[in-house]
């Protein structure tokens, strides 16, 4: 425990990734099994407990402090089980805690009625950092700002291998995680995944670049409508089925129905996960309503069916045919789908054309069409892990813009921590009845400006701010920034009501008054509409 | 036998002792204020007659100049003085270089009014004495049970461990300029680290303050006069407003942020600060030792004068002891 409460420790702090990255990989190289493993299922998919954490800190607190001072202490520290770990009294003699794997392992096999007892004793075995590590390990995430990713990056790295390995049998694959240890060590072979549809990394595209243009052939290339869901891979096998994001995280239970639609299928296909209505593409945000959830009401599922639309196949009944090109992939597909007519999906067509002014016609019409753009397929390709260059490029519809006004702005982190780069913007709103206007925020941008404007822009904010709240500053209202996006949401969490989708600084107008800024009535004009 | 409340209460200028004539680190200009210490929140300038520590009226005339009040007098920790008929003894505080508590006796009754105070060891000021009295006026700056302080000289070996770890960053702490600036270089001196420390601006002074009064620091020089080599890997101090400022650009694209104080308890707050590492080293009583102290003074009546007072009046009133806020303005709660 107690290295891994340094690590920890040290995380929560740590803001470059490859800080957080070196410190990982340093615990997981050094740490034995099987603690190593369950460390690194809690910074992954969790522990495979289920305790309930926040009524035994409850009841624990209640027996040991005052519940004013506890109030206090709690409103202070902003986390209850930091908060627990601060005031839990500390051992008067020095103390030796339990390792990780001896923690789980009486939590393992303990009755429920007994984990209260059985953290008290570990809480008392341990140093402060220790507690509140601890703490963190048991009670979920422990939100230390590591992503499943990097954990499963740091394993990868004690074998030299590219995180994508560790993906491909990560879903195979059980907390302690030691066949997965010794492979990367060296001293056992990749472990098998044997029936388990596990996860392949998908191969993703780069934005098409003005200077791209002249080197490519169209001839070369097939296109595609770029669909406006979720990018997923369907992992199917013996009757098992999986739905994976594009990150490789499992979200099978909440996708139900694709599940069923594929239980007769043994193939890996990538699509784009969709709500559809009566043959109509419902907005994003009904899509987002379904995700992150465990589990779904039989009313969503009516209200918002889901839908997948394919666009790749990497294996078929069990055959590994990434190392095809796209066109016999497709191919494969086209026949595939024929023959086994999983209910619930349907092939993403391509788009025909022979000259690239040809499907510039197409992407002009793509906003019009409520379709987010346009995908260029290298025919040649074979299905590759990650964003390898020169195979699949992006073309996104034109940009929208508006002309926003600075608000907030807080301070970046890593290398831009010194430099307030987080910028939240408004529009002009007229209340109802009143003449007066104010400012409402629509969106936050931290890219889009080179790094002398970066500069320009902190010494800006620095000579206007009228509030500090802890890293974030209010500014005067006065500077017109020309925000770029790719489409405008409603949204309950902004005050505006709507929601920016991908924005960025596209121009700073430091000519531009204020007060000729858009207005939320211009914003609001800019929203979505279904997708045929 | 006269109640300490009907001859020492708070009056608008300040805490003030009546038949003395006298506030104790008034807020504001007055005709005669004894001063516990340098901090800025006790020792404002611009009073007609102080009574201190020699040491803390150096530190005022360092941060204010010579002139900073109409005239000084000294009070050597450990004499007693009467002024007007009071008794006033000036006694070691251990909180920073000639801080002291002020012991008043008046009608047979005795009040400690103790300004800023910790117990634990500091190798910069004379450790704390305790003065049994009947009233005990206390600060409550951590007075939150969270609030346990790690030991400074781990703390400082923590430091030191990091900078030995990343050989090509510059570590950058953070520290409040007067105390803590000069503790942590003694606590480092002590812990075997001999290179050059880089000083911000702000510091130079009070740190030169310090090494003329006989305190070794070692090898202390103004950052303004490094080369941009010498800052690699080196381990340069700053105020905690100038952590992130435009200034630490200077160290380079990715310097060790690190914040010296009791508030680094707590995560969050490192956290919101950009501080990678947080090093619990405080000047002031931790909570344990603001309940200890409170019960070896035997004091009947305990007066919170700044910082957690809720908290604190509450965990005294539950142990049975007459404890009461004086809700005095002008203290910085959040300065350390
Ligand atoms: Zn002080």
């Amino acid at each position: 425990m107690r290295a891994f409460a340094e690590t920890l420790d040290s995380l929560s702090t740590t803001q470059s990734r490859n800080g957080k990255l070196a410190l990982l990989t340093a615990y997981l190289r050094a740490a034995p099994d099987p603690d190593r493993g369950w460390a690194l299922a809690a910074l992954t998919d969790g522990l495979p407990l289920r305790i309930a954490f926040r009524r035994i800190l409850s009841d624990l607190m209640a027996a040991r402090t005052d519940p004013v001072l506890f109030k206090l202490s709690r409103d202070f520290v902003g986390d209850t089980a930091e908060t627990v770990a601060l005031l839990w009294p500390t051992p008067a003699d020095p103390v030796t805690p339990p390792r990780i794997s001896e923690v789980v392992d009486w939590l393992l096999n303990a009755k429920p009625s007994e984990h209260a007892v059985i953290i008290a004793s570990v809480l008392d075995r341990c140093s402060v950092r220790e507690r509140w590590a601890f703490l963190k390990l048991v009670g979920g995430a422990p939100r230390v700002g590591v992503s499943a990713r990097l954990a499963k990056t740091a394993v990868a790295e004690i074998g030299g291998q590219d995180v994508s390995a560790i993906e491909e049998v990560w879903h195979a694959l059980k907390p302690p995680y030691t066949e997965l240890f010794a492979w990367m060590e060296g001293s056992s072979e990749r472990p098998d995944p044997g029936s388990v549809p596990v996860f392949r990394p998908l191969m993703l595209a780069h934005p098409v670049e003005d200077a791209d243009w002249p080197s490519l052939d169209p001839l070369d290339f097939a296109a595609e409508w770029k669909w406006d869901g979720i990018r997923v891979q369907v992992s199917a096998k013996s009757g098992e089925v999986r739905v994976y994001s594009r990150t490789g995280d499992d979200i099978s239970p909440a996708f139900p129905e694709i599940r069923s639609a594929f239980a007769h299928t043994d193939v890996v296909a990538d699509g784009e996960l969709l709500v559809v209505r009566e043959n109509t593409v419902a907005p994003f945000n009904d899509l987002q309503q379904r995700l992150n959830r465990k589990s779904v009401t039989s009313k969503m599922l009516r209200e918002s069916p889901a839908h997948l639309r394919l666009y790749d196949l990497l294996f078929a009944h069990g055959e590994d045919i990434r190392a095809l090109s796209f066109e016999a992939r497709r191919e494969r597909l086209e026949s595939w789908h024929a023959e086994d007519r999983p209910l619930l999906t349907d092939l993403s067509a391509l788009v025909p054309f022979t000259t690239f002014a040809e499907l510039e016609e197409y992407w002009r019409g793509a906003r019009e069409a409520g379709i987010e753009g346009l995908m260029l397929k290298r025919r040649a390709s074979p299905y590759l892990a990650g964003r390898p260059k020169g195979h699949w490029f992006k073309w996104k519809r034109a940009a929208l813009t508006l002309d926003c006004v600075l608000m907030y702005a807080q301070r970046g982190s890593g290398k831009r921590s010194s430099l307030y780069s987080d910028l939240t913007f408004g529009v002009w709103r007229t209340r109802d009845g009143a003449n007066e206007r104010e400012l409402v925020p629509v969106g936050k941008a931290y890219s889009g400006f080179t790094d002398v404007e970066l500069r320009d822009l902190d010494r800006f904010i620095r000579a206007n701010t009228t509030e500090t709240f802890g890293p974030v500053r209010a500014v005067t209202p006065k500077l017109v920034l020309e925000v770029a996006f790719d489409a405008v949401q409603p949204s309950t969490r902004h005050k505006s009501g709507v929601a920016m989708r991908f924005p960025r600084i596209h121009r700073i107008r430091w000519d531009k008054p204020a007060d000729e800024a858009d207005t939320l009535d211009a914003t609001l004009a800019m929203i979505d509409r279904p997708a045929a | 036998m006269r109640p300490v409340e009907t001859w020492l209460y708070p009056a608008s200028l300040g805490l003030y002792c009546e038949p003395g004539d006298f506030y104790i680190d008034p807020p504001r200009p007055v005709d005669r204020a004894l001063i516990t210490h340098g901090h800025s929140d006790h020792a404002r300038s611009g009073h007609a007659h102080v009574l201190a520590t020699p040491e803390t009226i150096d530190i005022m005339k360092v941060r204010y100049g010579a002139n900073c009040a109409g005239d000084f007098q000294t009070a050597e920790l450990g004499q007693t003085k009467t002024i007007n008929g009071v008794s006033v003894r000036f006694v070691p505080a251990g909180h920073i270089l000639g801080s002291a508590q002020i012991v008043l006796e008046y009608g047979g009754r005795r009040a400690v009014v103790s300004g800023d105070y910790k117990r634990a060891a500091d190798p910069t000021c004379r450790p704390f004495e305790l003065v049994p009295c009947d009233v005990f006026v206390t600060e409550a700056t951590f007075a939150l049970p969270v609030f346990r302080h790690e030991r400074a000289d781990s703390e400082a070996r923590r430091l030191i461990q990091s900078i030995a770890r990343n050989p090509e960053r510059t570590h950058l702490l953070g520290v409040y300029g007067l105390g803590k600036c000069q503790r942590m270089i003694a606590l480092l001196r002590a812990e075997g680290f001999d290179a050059p420390i880089w000083l911000h601006g702000a510091l130079v002074g009070l740190t030169a303050l310090y090494q003329n009064l006989g305190i070794d620091l070692g090898d202390c020089r103004p950052a303004s006069t490094a080369a941009d080599a010498d800052l690699k890997g080196a381990l340069v101090m700053c105020p905690p407003s100038a952590l992130m400022d435009r200034w630490s650009r200077r160290m380079g694209d990715d310097p060790v942020r690190v914040f010296a104080s009791g508030w680094m308890r707590v995560r969050g707050r490192a956290r919101q600060r950009g501080v990678e590492l947080p090093l619990i080293v405080s000047d002031h009583a931790d909570w344990p030792e603001l309940l200890d102290t409170i019960v070896e003074t035997g004091a009947e009546d305990i007066w919170v004068t700044h910082g957690r007072d809720d908290a604190l009046v509450h965990q005294l009133s539950l142990m049975g002891r007459r404890a009461r806020a004086l809700a005095l303005v002008g203290y910085d709660d959040d300065a350390e």
